[in-house]
């Protein structure tokens, strides 16, 4: 073998190197975010969530299902996971529909409809941090507008966040506000996709808006409603940021959820143990609704 | 009741529900707007809600001298773009790789990142607040940003937007002797900025309006981005109870934003729909 063929021939073997070689060089930045900063923190909280390791307990002890039995024994997570089980079931159920209502109101053309979809829709772009802090001063004792609008109709004023059976209520008002536009515009992009003729032979046939709405309209927007309904139950059991603002968990425990205790039982009490037991649940029930988003969106991918 | 007749009642009803809803939706942020207007002088009652007798800005400047809304808005800025900027390089090479190349260990490489969609950032801040800790890089920028560097969703988009686009072009570019950054650069990115776009604004919008991660991991003017240097504002106890001072902070941190939301609304709610989970 000539020295010629021997070079063209590790150059070529060389070339054809890197050319398998792309593919994985072209995913290792993301592969590495997601190793780093999803894959291996999934694994290290599952293994210490089965420690013990707080301020009593400086080097962490095994202690197997330890925080788990005690996090399902606590009177106080009880509450913390009620709190968020409540607050899941309205506001899920009443943004969705309000978010439906609006759309068939809004789906037709007239002159303020762009001025109408933003009214609704603006609210979504406002940081949550923002938006809890003007609904804060809404809901201040006294003069808070809240309060005005309800002694107009001669309702006592209420101390909305100090009331342990009203701050619930309170946040979920805010979070119906905050998040009904953005639902809305789905269900408008569903029903422009929905065909004419239906409702035209619909009309024909002697239906009314009510009819045709009940017996056409909703059945096709099935999908788009899981697709929603699933977004919506994810970003409710993340409820953190108007807490934080609004309430701080209180008045006693009423309002604290999922994302919150945890965020305070490892910065405020530093139970690192217990605050991976509670991420681990917290991840188990949105994994759950994740996948059913998932199959969802096939439907949606399907059906529209 | 003939149908007719029905069907314009609804209409009218409807209407009239809609408008009563638009201005239950519209006041919070018209008499946010008001008051950061008032005088401080002048106590707050049920009798001066929407206008003070001496309106004035000094709100605005006061607010300003409070808290470092500039040096937010600029941490606000950089942390964003910088995430951005670093996502739109990794998604781009991450989803030509999984459109047009066959290799071993595909298929569970690509699960693996898809992974990222399943698991919230937020369900991880124990371990990630760890990690960034033992990098030291606690209460800086890039401690906000790292996290988000890879992006499933991006990804998935990219490789999608990637696979509608002709294999005869990348042959033809190959032909004529382009390497794969040319084939990528100029085959495969501009059919897809439309896709590009849409990711951006969802990233941009979600990382604006991030809070809890920034607040775990930054302790300072230096790092703090104006979601958490607002939360600092409204917590200040005392101040907690003068409402023309916070409510001006609050226009300082949504008036850009809904400013750019009016001029962009058509390209914000598609965004949007394109990416419901983000």
């Amino acid at each position: 073998m000539s020295i010629q063929t021997k070079i063209s021939n590790s150059t070529e073997r060389r070339s054809h190197f890197w050319a398998a070689a792309l593919p994985y060089l072209l995913i290792t930045p993301t592969l590495f975010f997601v190793v780093v900063f999803t894959l291996l923190p999934l694994l290290h909280v599952t293994y210490s969530s089965m420690f013990a390791e707080n301020q009593a307990v400086q080097v962490p002890k095994f202690i197997g299902a330890g925080n788990y039995t005690s996090l399902f024994t606590d009177p106080g997570f009880h509450d913390v996971f009620v709190n968020t089980l409540i607050y899941v079931i309205v506001t899920v159920p009443v943004s969705v529909f309000l978010a439906l209502v609006l759309a068939l109101l809004l789906n037709r053309k007239f002159r303020a409809l762009g001025l109408y979809r933003l009214a609704f829709f603006y609210p979504t772009v406002l940081p949550m941090v923002s938006a809890a802090t003007i609904w804060l001063f809404m809901y201040t004792p006294d003069y808070g507008l809240l309060n005005v609008f309800i002694e107009f109709f001669h309702i006592p004023s209420q101390n909305w966040l100090g009331e342990p059976r009203l701050a619930l209520i309170a946040l979920m008002i805010l979070g119906i506000w905050k998040q009904t536009g953005y639902f809305m515009v789905f269900f408008l992009a569903g029903l422009q996709g929905l065909p004419h003729d239906i409702f035209e032979s619909a009309k024909l046939d002697g239906a009314n808006i009510l009819q045709s709405i009940y017996y056409i309209t909703l059945p096709l927007l099935m999908g788009t409603t899981l697709f929603v309904t699933t977004i919506a139950v994810i970003n409710a059991f993340e409820t953190v940021d108007q807490i934080y603002i609004m309430t701080g968990g209180g008045p006693i425990n009423s309002t604290s959820m999922l994302l919150f205790d945890l965020w305070q039982t490892l910065f405020s009490y530093m139970d690192v143990g217990r605050a991976s037991a509670m991420s681990v649940i917290l991840i188990v029930v949105l994994l759950i609704f994740t996948i059913v988003n998932f199959v969802t969106t096939e439907r949606r991918a399907t059906y529209e | 009741m003939n149908r007719r007749r029905l069907n314009s009642i609804l209409n009218t009803v409807g209407l009239l529900v809609l408008g009563i809803i638009a201005l239950a939706w519209t006041v919070p942020i018209l008499w946010t707007f008001a008051v950061s207007f008032h005088s401080p002088n002048e106590p707050l009652s049920a009798t001066n809600l929407w206008w003070s007798s001496q309106p004035t800005i000094s709100n605005y400047s006061q607010a300003f001298d409070i808290a470092p809304f500039a040096k937010y808005y600029l941490n606000t800025i950089l942390i964003v773009v910088g995430i951005l900027a670093f996502q739109l390089v990794t998604i781009s090479l991450a989803g030509y790789a999984f459109a047009r190349f066959t290799f071993r260990g595909q298929n569970i490489l690509f699960f693996l990142i898809m992974l990222q969609l399943m698991v919230p950032s937020s369900a991880l801040i124990v371990p990630n607040y760890s990690t960034i800790r033992s990098l030291g890089l606690f209460d800086t920028l890039l401690a906000v940003m790292l996290p988000f560097f890879g992006s499933a969703f991006g990804t998935f988009l990219m490789r999608q937007t990637f696979k509608t686009i002709p294999r005869d072009l990348d042959d033809a570019a190959r032909m004529d002797g382009a390497n794969w950054l040319q084939t990528l650069w100029y085959v495969y990115i501009p059919p897809a900025r439309p896709a590009l776009i849409a990711f951006a604004l969802s990233s941009i919008s979600f990382h604006w309006n991030d809070f809890l991660w920034p607040l775990i991991v930054t302790n300072s003017t230096n790092s703090r981005p104006l979601t958490v240097g607002l939360a600092v504002l409204t917590q200040l106890g005392e101040i907690g109870a003068q409402w023309p001072l916070v409510t001006a902070g609050t226009i300082i941190v949504v008036g850009p934003l809904l400013v750019l939301f009016l001029i962009f609304q058509r390209q914000f709610i598609d965004s949007f729909l394109h990416s419901g989970l983000k």
